[in-house]
């Protein structure tokens, strides 16, 4: 066994040398070469006709530019693409395994990351890496506080809204207190999907943020001490809140996409979602009434990026890459952030961009129910990962009896 | 009892290996044995290191016991246990309870023999399809609640009521007693035609006794046995369900299956050990209820005695049949409306509460994916008659064996073709995978029948098992004297006569393989998109619309092969 592991540990090595930092942009016209006719399988998020159909849009383009067939694995599950790179780790097979490229970010990233079945870094590689906005978008660089360090290329921002029905709300809550104030007028009517999904976990930190008195400190490890202390206002928000959410806080819906069909079917008046556009893409597709509307909280909201990330033992690297790179081209990211498309907020510095480009993106409509950026406002910080996990373990023990 | 004079299982011809002369069909059981248990052995294996700390790829090297102690402090574990087992055991003893009483009640009445017609074609139906129509029908803002609201409850929101994903599972149960009541059902057909049951029904009712008493005392125990090993299926099934428990039954905490999911999805991949022991655990759950069922058994069947030999003559249990009647039907008006539900909701645009019918109509959704469903159509169906068949062949191999060396089966043998169905699929899905890409067949078409394959033979073994040996042996002897060699009766007489149960075996393993998930995304790597897999990937974008329409489809492609059996006529000599 030490034997296939020594191999492993070689194979992953050699593997990984053709993009190593040292990398030049001459490379780039080699990767482009060897790219030509191969097959690139994209394991992603298949619940979105929306997002499916761009994805077969984005295969349109890089066949027709760079002669690479694009498939999309249709997962129902990020995870179940790790468990297959993780069972074919396990089988030791360390080339032509059969993720390509894979839609990933957050825990997905920091298991795959610290489990080395990850190739790279590329990110760097790719040529339309420096139009990213990493200034202002710091979370393109670090993903869930974990450095992405090239090892994921960023691809879409998210960020925290709440949903509500114009035609059932007339001032939805605000800050945490008005939440609970606003769910003891109107039991029943309020929930958020069960961590450990992923928009589930962010309402707990949100909440951790609009009740902690010590910001700063949600930066910091979580020690025993400051985990107790400092989330001791949200148990007790939590306890006092349950009670009165939808089913009593018996139970809570699968994920943001669960939430979203309880809000059109009337069964919850305010939902959430990490993309601030969902509920404009939403209306037009005829999944929720064109009286919803999105906002943020006082103080704003926690928000972060999507990537996509190669896997050690990927079967067709280059043109992984090359797909990587022109789903960061401004052509790409314009379409994927037009309302009637996807809705999915760009990546891209507006300052690095040609004027036409710069141009086109400032004349896409925003969509009914979507914020403008100033309106947004700026994205907080995710806390220390080391926060989630402990709020996710917490929340189990309290609430998942 | 009698024993035979010598027992061999199915595979007991393995034993045989001292004949001189190579037979290729001697071969055929041996064959199916490797197939089969290799993968189940590899898939357990796979589970047992983990669950015991060992999996180097994940740094775990050093066997202990630190996923169990994982495992058993998780906070879900009680509440997951309890749901699993109040959910699975209500719907395995509803379901056989109002089988039994149904039969014994209603057997050989005009409406029974309406309700059999009815039943089968459910069978083909994928369970999954079935659970997202029942989670539209029965939700607070669902189908039932519209068909009342406003004008009779008042509702002009939709109550705060948990009428699915119900704390105790009860959701959950009625999806499965839906789609195991018509397999049961059609099980204890099959036996019936084993025994006189209209000779043995004449007897006891010249005796005296009542229709219904008569059949639980002359009939049912005969049936029993061999029907004991479809609910221990049944059993095991409700117990480790995870799609209609993803869909029915309450997230927070879930079921132990999709409580399992949910940990090996989990992208902390320390829970990848816990719920390798969980896998476990659920093994030894299922082991422990069959074993008490069959405890049961033992008991019921002594009362039953002293019931039988009381020599009690019964009543006419008039209002048991009307309430037995009256539930079977609200069963098939379920499923009937379940699947309605998926097709209103694929060609409408917008179908809000406290609508009955949708507001807004279209038929983009069918024109969008007309295209793609050609491609996943032709994919499943090709997959899953690649399955059906490899398991037809092999069945047809290993009854043509056991008869022509006139061997005799026991339980055991079935036992064997069984172990699929009895341990949890996720329990063995990774360790399958790892086997899979060893040896270089993940991602492949034979890596995918074959997985497929594991799951299709059980059903196919007993469709077949019990009209292939009923089969009048005079035929075959008669063809011997005149001749032909046992290849050609086989192929020119057994076959033919049998066409319709082999095609009906056919139909069952085509929808197994249909409706497969989990084996399709490991075993084929992503490579294969099939309705399924594109229906569950769909699914969570909670979409009722697209997954109405795929549902549909789902369900629709695996009856077309009941359809054609039941089209064809039957032959003489056939009794299918």
């Amino acid at each position: 066994m030490k034997r296939l592991l020594v191999l492993l540990l070689l194979a992953t090595v050699i593997v990984a040398q053709p993009a190593s930092a040292d990398s030049t942009k001459l490379d780039w016209v080699k990767i482009l070469a060897s790219a030509r006719g191969q097959t690139v399988y994209f394991n992603a998020w298949g619940g979105s006709e929306r997002i499916n159909d761009y994805i077969a849009w984005v295969g349109d383009h890089v066949a027709s530019d760079y002669g690479i067939t694009l498939k999309q694995v249709k997962l129902a599950d990020t995870a179940d693409a790790v468990a297959r790179v993780l069972a074919e780790k396990t089988a030791g097979k360390s080339s032509g395994g059969s993720v390509d490229l894979i839609w990933i970010n957050g825990e997905n990233f920091a298991a795959m990351k610290a489990q080395g079945l990850l190739f790279g870094p590329f990110a760097e590689v790719l040529p339309n890496d420096r139009l990213v906005d990493t200034a202002g978008k710091p979370t393109t660089r670090v993903d869930f506080t974990v450095p992405t360090e090239g090892l994921e290329a960023p691809w879409g921002m998210a960020q925290i809204v709440f949903l509500y029905d114009t035609a059932r709300v007339l001032r939805p809550p605000h800050s945490m207190a008005e939440f609970l104030a606003w769910a003891k007028a109107h039991p029943g009517r309020f929930t958020y999907p069960a961590p450990p999904d992923f928009t589930g976990s962010t309402f707990l930190k949100q909440a951790l943020y609009g009740l902690v008195g010590d910001r700063e400190a949600l930066q910091r490890p979580a020690t025993d001490e400051t985990f107790a202390t400092l989330t001791a206002p949200l148990w007790q928000w939590l306890d006092q809140l349950h009670p009165l959410l939808w089913r009593s806080g018996r139970t809570f819906p699968q994920d943001d996409q669960a939430q979203r069909q309880l809000l059109d079917d009337g069964e919850i008046d305010i939902s959430l979602s990490f993309n601030p556009g969902e509920a404009s893409s939403a209306i037009a597709q005829g999944l929720l009434p064109a009286t919803v509307r999105t906002y943020v909280l006082d103080g704003g909201t926690i928000g972060n990026t999507h990537f996509v990330a190669i896997p050690f033992n990927a079967n067709a690297k280059e043109a992984a890459m090359v797909v990587a790179n022109f789903l960061l081209s401004p052509e790409a990211q314009l379409h994927k952030q037009d309302p009637a498309v996807w809705g999915d907020p760009t990546v891209l510095a507006m300052d690095k961009l040609a004027a036409d480009d710069r141009a086109k993106f400032a004349s896409l409509p925003l969509g009914p129910a979507t914020l403008s950026p100033a309106e947004l406002g700026p994205a907080l910080l995710e806390p220390h990962p080391s926060w989630m996990t402990r709020l996710e373990a917490e929340w189990r023990r309290r609430y998942a009896k | 009892m009698a024993a035979p004079l010598r027992q061999v299982t199915v595979f007991g011809a393995l034993a045989q290996r001292s004949r001189p002369r190579f037979d290729l069909l001697q071969a055929v059981p041996a064959l199916t044995l490797a197939l089969f248990l290799a993968p189940v052995a590899a898939g357990l294996l796979g589970t047992l290191l983990p669950a015991f700390g060992f999996l180097p790829a994940l740094g775990g090297s050093a066997l202990g016991l630190e996923s169990w102690r994982r495992l058993l402090l998780a906070p879900e574990l009680p509440a997951a246990l309890r749901l699993t087992l109040t959910s699975g055991l209500l719907a395995s003893i509803a379901s056989v309870a109002l089988v039994v009483v149904f039969c014994a009640t209603a057997h050989k009445t005009p409406l029974f023999r309406a309700l059999e017609r009815l039943l089968a074609p459910l069978l083909a139906v994928p369970h999954a399809a079935v659970a997202i129509g029942l989670a539209f029908l029965l939700a607070p803002s669902g189908w039932l609640v519209r068909l009342l609201s406003p004008w009779a409850t008042g509702w002009t929101t939709p109550p705060d009521l948990a009428t699915v994903q119900d704390p105790l599972g009860l959701a959950l149960a009625v999806g499965l007693v839906v789609k195991e009541v018509p397999y049961l059902l059609l099980m204890i057909l099959a036996a019936a035609d084993q025994v006189e049951v209209k000779e043995s029904l004449a007897i006891a009712r010249s005796l005296g006794y009542g229709p219904a008493t008569g059949w639980l005392k002359a009939v049912l125990p005969r049936i029993y046995p061999q029907i004991r090993l479809p609910i221990y299926a049944v059993i095991a099934y409700s117990l480790s369900v995870v799609d209609m428990a993803l869909l029915l039954a309450p997230a927070t905490p879930p079921p132990l299956a999709p409580l399992l999911l949910r940990w090996f999805n989990d992208p902390d991949f320390v829970m990848h050990f816990a719920a390798a022991a969980g896998a476990i655990l659920q093994l030894l759950i299922v082991a422990g209820v069959i074993m008490l069922w069959r405890a049961a058994e033992t008991m019921i069947a002594r009362l039953g005695r002293r019931w039988i030999a009381g020599g009690g003559r019964g009543s006419s249990l008039r209002t048991t049949r009307l309430a037995v009647v009256g539930t079977m039907l609200l069963l098939v008006a379920l499923a009937v409306a379940a699947l309605l539900a998926n097709a209103l909701w694929s060609v409408s645009e917008r179908w809000r509460y406290p609508a009955v019918l949708p507001t807004e109509w279209t038929l983009d959704r069918w024109r969008h994916h007309a295209g793609e469903l050609g491609a996943l159509l032709g994919t499943t169906a090709g997959l899953a008659a690649a399955a059906a068949l490899a398991a037809l062949a092999l069945t047809l191999g290993c009854l043509e064996n056991e008869q022509r060396h006139g061997l005799h089966v026991s339980n055991r043998g079935l036992w064997l073709v069984y172990t699929p169905l009895l341990v949890p699929q996720m329990s063995f899905l990774f360790g399958l995978q790892v086997l899979l890409v060893s040896i270089g067949l993940d991602g492949t078409w034979i890596g995918l029948a074959w997985s497929h394959l594991l799951f299709v033979l059980p059903y196919v073994f007993l469709s077949l098992g019990d009209p292939f040996r009923r089969l009048d042996e005079r035929y075959a002897r008669s063809a011997r004297c005149l001749g032909a060699s046992p290849g050609r009766v086989f192929w020119r007489i057994k076959v033919p006569m049998l066409r319709r149960p082999v095609l009906a075996a056919f139909a069952v393993g085509f929808a197994v393989s249909a409706g497969q998930y989990l084996p399709t995304l490991f075993a084929g790597a992503g490579r294969f998109a099939t309705l399924t897999t594109e229906a569950v990937g769909l699914s969570a974008g909670a979409d009722r619309r697209v997954i109405g329409l795929y549902a549909l489809v789902q369900a629709a492609l695996p009856l077309l092969p009941f359809v054609a059996v039941l089209l064809l006529p039957a032959r003489r000599g056939a009794r299918a």
